[in-house]
């Protein structure tokens, strides 16, 4: 099957266009396409209201509360000091300011495991933090929203920080000289400039947090109906080799993350748009 | 930490008197009217230093000494305990095997979307990105569904006594899976702003496509080749979810070091895990100096090319 048929590729003198396409291709459908397809096959073998049962149940539907409602609870807490830590990296100057740059991407970097017992060990009843807090957080659901507030930290910083860094000082001065307050300038001039790639990195961290499994069971609890995040469900299924149960929740939050994939296409094509590029 | 600052000023335009140059990085002033109170700054960078610190610094540092918490014998006894070591050994077969495969994808598939047109290639991109928005679990439970004793395979594959899941095979498969993007993302908007002509222009001298890809892509790419390859790897190594669903846990077997880890740290061997965790600590650490030091080269390649062209 020749490529370049299928693909109708525009005539050019570099060499390798079939077969590094090819190559591109049949790894993508080697490690990629055909696995991911055997969640929807296998899903195909259940009748629909099997399906729709064991998605619905209570305790399915409990899970996905916590999992939604950390999350977004998370993102929006990730959305405002991602925010404001994208200011203060670009516009002020002081001590220790790259240091604290570059360790912005920790949560990227280290393993969720390892982040996982920190927070854990951190925010228990005798930990370092957890013993200055007069409510329990870990073993609790409050526990899973300061697990997900850490793996999704970085995504808003750094969606936001290169739009920050390009946005025009003159503008900001124009409306200085047309008398608007630094505020006002702000909420009118800066902000909306700053939106695109904002709702993108709260959507990134969001969608992150979504499919976040190793920091969060550390530091949950797991009780079910309680501190029970979804993609624990799925492994608790698959460990009572109910292999379709866990395959339909799959699908579900499989997806959720589709449309998510999508919303944040939709997002950086209306940020580069805004961005004139 | 002088030295730093010294280069970032070294990166301003050559043709800049030195006053204008020092105005234009040193912080703006307060009087200035696009700038904030001293107050209002102060204010701000205190508040996002304390939550920084509060949900980064600290947890970072508490690592280390938890690990160090029962002294260095217990840190080390850990560390060269034999489940720790063979947990090392696995994943760093996982990483070994990864990382260049998914470095062969990340060239070939740069090569094709960078330097040719064609149809699809929107679509292209978009399921290269994939990998990054399934969850770690599911990307484990795919392959239980194909090599899993009730998958596809499974049958066939233990009559031929063949084991990938449960086994060091799929805990690789897995690995493969969520670190599949990591080098192709580096490399395809960098290789679609540099276009195709230094490539073409070598062909017309007679190179042929290794040779140009050898002397002439790579060279232009060897930064974000490195920052994809440091990032494969740190996620490689560090992978938890996936592998755990595939993994079977079996103690000096099919462990990895997350996975002994969790181990542990359920054993309520807390030193013992934290002194392992500081491995990976340590490995993250390094991972960001790394990103750090490969960006700088980038951002002072970037401008001495343009200032070449001034």
């Amino acid at each position: 099957m020749s490529t370049r048929a299928l693909l109708l590729r525009r005539h050019s003198v570099l060499p390798g266009f079939n077969l590094s396409l090819g190559f591109a291709l049949l790894y993508l459908c080697l490690i990629v396409l055909v696995p991911l397809s055997a969640v929807f096959l296998k899903t195909f073998t259940v009748s629909w209201g099997t399906f729709v049962g064991t998605v619905t149940s209570p305790r399915v539907l409990a899970s996905y509360r916590l999992t939604f409602g950390a999350s977004l609870l998370a993102a929006l807490v990730n959305g405002v000091f991602g925010l404001l830590v994208a200011w203060v990296l670009v516009r002020y100057r002081f001590a220790g300011r790259r240091v604290v740059d570059a360790l912005v991407d920790l949560p990227f970097a280290l393993p969720t495991a390892v982040a996982g017992i920190a927070l854990t060990t951190l925010y228990a009843s005798n930990g370092w933090i957890g013993k200055w807090l007069p409510f329990k957080v870990s073993y609790t659901p409050l526990g899973v929203f300061v697990a997900l507030t850490f793996i999704g930290l970085p995504f808003v910083v750094r969606t936001v920080q290169p739009v920050l860094e390009d946005l025009q000082r003159e503008l900001e001065e124009a409306a200085a000289t047309l008398g608007a307050s630094r505020l006002q300038t702000f909420a009118h001039v800066i902000f909306p400039a700053l939106m695109p790639a904002l709702l993108t990195g709260f959507a990134l961290a969001f969608a992150r947090a979504l499919g976040e499994y190793g920091s969060v069971i550390f530091i949950a609890g797991n009780m079910p109906m309680v501190s029970e995040i979804t993609s624990l469900l799925i492994i608790t299924k698959l460990e009572q080799y109910d292999y379709t149960g866990a395959t339909a929740i799959a699908v579900v939050m499989l997806v959720a993350a589709f449309l998510l994939l999508l919303l944040i296409n939709l997002l950086q094509a209306w940020a580069r748009r805004r961005q004139g590029r | 930490m002088s030295a730093v600052i010294d280069s970032g000023a070294a990166r301003a335009p050559a043709g800049v008197p030195a006053p204008a140059r020092a105005t234009a990085l040193a912080p703006p002033r307060a009087s200035d009217a696009v700038s904030e109170p001293a107050w209002v700054r102060r204010t701000l960078i205190g508040v996002a230093l304390a939550f920084l610190t509060l949900f980064l610094f600290v947890p970072l540092v508490s690592v280390f000494v938890q690990a160090l918490a029962k002294g260095l014998d217990v840190y080390w006894a850990a560390l060269v305990e034999a489940d720790a070591v063979s947990a090392l050994k696995l994943t760093l077969i996982a990483a070994g095997v990864s990382v260049p495969l998914n470095l062969v994808f990340g060239v070939a598939a740069a090569w094709a979307i960078a330097k040719f047109d064609f149809r699809g290639k929107n679509l292209l991109l978009t399921l290269i990105d994939l990998p990054f928005s399934v969850s770690p679990v599911i990307a484990g439970l795919i392959y239980m569904l194909i090599f899993g004793l009730q998958g596809w395979c499974g049958e066939w594959l233990r009559d031929h006594d063949l084991k990938i899941v449960f086994a060091v095979p799929g805990i690789v498969l897995a690995t493969v899976f969520v670190t599949f993007p990591f080098i192709a993302r580096e490399l395809i908007p960098l290789m679609q702003a540099q276009g195709q002509e230094q490539e073409e222009a070598a062909r017309v001298l007679g190179a042929s496509g290794w040779q140009i890809l050898w002397r002439v892509t790579l060279p232009n790419v060897k930064w974000a080749l490195l920052y994809g390859v440091i990032l494969c790897n740190a996620r490689a190594m560090g992978e938890f979810g996936a592998v755990s669903v595939v993994s079977g846990h079996i103690r000096g077997q099919t462990n990895t070091l997350p996975l002994h880890i969790e181990i542990l740290y359920n054993d309520y061997q807390f030193a013992a895990a934290f002194a392992v965790a500081s491995l990976l600590a340590a490995l993250a650490l390094v991972t960001l100096v790394l990103k750090y030091i490969v960006e700088r080269r980038a951002h002072a390649s970037f401008d001495l090319e343009n200032r070449d062209e001034h």
